[in-house]
């Protein structure tokens, strides 16, 4: 396989999860209740374990002598790759566990994929993953339920979020050039073959959330390294260190 | 505070091992009992410390009045043969 197609295809992957584990991390210390305070780092905490592995295999795969240090935090904003519903920001909890919802019911069945990859490491990384998604899709679908069939003020919120996060859906399932490739390969999933599962493991959450599903043109861009405004001051701060004290480590 | 907005307190036992008792670790706040045992899993399971879980309202456990802790227990302090430490345990029995 053409390495450079190999090592885009991992990055994009673990670029999801970096940002969004980034994103969740933003709530340690914030979070409504003690408990959550616990439950969202621990989530993030998974989804930066999965993308560690993952850079380090793809500095390999690329053999320019990058680490993981180096390609999650010294890259420039357009060459981050991940989904735009990664990066969006955490808006109120209601939008955090739906985003993480929506998510996380997507890499369930990409990881379930991935096990026939012919990548071992990607193979190594979704068994494992299998289980912690499993347990985010549990943990986040029981607060969709109870926060959109909650009271008036829990139930508007998780409609927003909704409507917010349904412009940012379509992405996980959209094939570009990179994921074709990739696909046929024999590397990744096909994710437009993921899209009619998703929607029929989601749909039953959100009914029973009481909340109405929207459908939307899906915004395209985090795939091409076209982000959102918020991206950059997201990576201001993910980079800060790395950036000011340079191949600093713990 | 309004009653209905307070989220409800749980008693968490967590089972270290196959063959242990489950024991109580601490408590926490949740709206439900699935989300008592999703919290729980989060809050005291970080480490590996578990391979069950039960959580139990608080409200269901009935505790004993401090107030009456002379009647209840001091009565025992002089009581020292209850104590089984006059036996001589063979090495061979192990732990006990």
């Amino acid at each position: 396989m053409d390495a450079s197609l190999h090592f885009d295809c991992l990055v994009r992957l673990a670029d999801d999860h970096m940002i969004l584990g980034h994103r969740l991390s933003e709530w340690c210390g914030h979070a409504p209740i003690l408990e959550e305070d616990l439950a969202l780092p621990n989530i993030a905490l998974d989804l930066l374990g999965q993308a560690r592995i993952l850079y380090d295999h793809a500095g390999k795969i690329e053999g320019k002598g990058r680490n993981e240090d180096q390609l999650a935090y010294l890259r420039l904003e357009r060459d981050y790759r991940n989904l735009l519903l990664c990066e969006r920001p955490i808006g109120d909890f209601g939008h955090t566990v739906l985003r993480q919802f929506y998510f996380a019911s997507f890499m369930g069945l990409y990881w379930s994929e991935c096990q026939n990859s012919n990548d071992q490491i990607l193979r190594e990384v979704a068994a494992k993953a299998i289980k912690e998604c499993a347990y985010h899709i549990r943990h986040t679908g029981e607060w969709v339920i109870r926060l959109g069939d909650g009271t008036d003020e829990s139930h508007q919120r998780m409609q927003n979020a909704v409507a917010d996060l349904a412009p940012y859906v379509g992405e996980m399932f959209h094939m570009d050039e990179t994921s074709q490739q990739g696909a046929i390969a024999g590397l990744i999933p096909d994710v437009s073959k993921l899209a009619a599962t998703w929607h029929a493991q989601v749909a039953p959450v959100l009914a029973e959330a009481t909340l109405e599903t929207i459908e939307v043109k899906p915004i395209l861009g985090g795939r091409s390294g076209q982000h959102g405004e918020e991206m950059g001051f997201l990576l201001t701060d993910l980079q800060f260190m790395q950036r000011t004290f340079p191949n600093m480590t713990w | 505070m309004n009653d209905q907005q307070e989220i409800p307190l749980w008693e968490v036992f967590i089972r270290p091992r196959n063959g242990l008792a489950h024991r109580h670790c601490g408590s926490l706040h949740a709206a439900d009992a699935t989300m008592a045992l999703q919290a729980a899993r989060d809050v005291y399971t970080r480490r590996g410390e578990g391979q069950s879980i039960w959580v139990v309202p608080s409200m269901q456990i009935t505790a004993s009045d401090p107030t009456q802790k002379g009647e209840n227990f001091e009565a025992q302090e002089d009581k020292i043969y209850r104590h089984p430490t006059f036996y001589e345990v063979p090495d061979e029995v192990g732990h006990m």
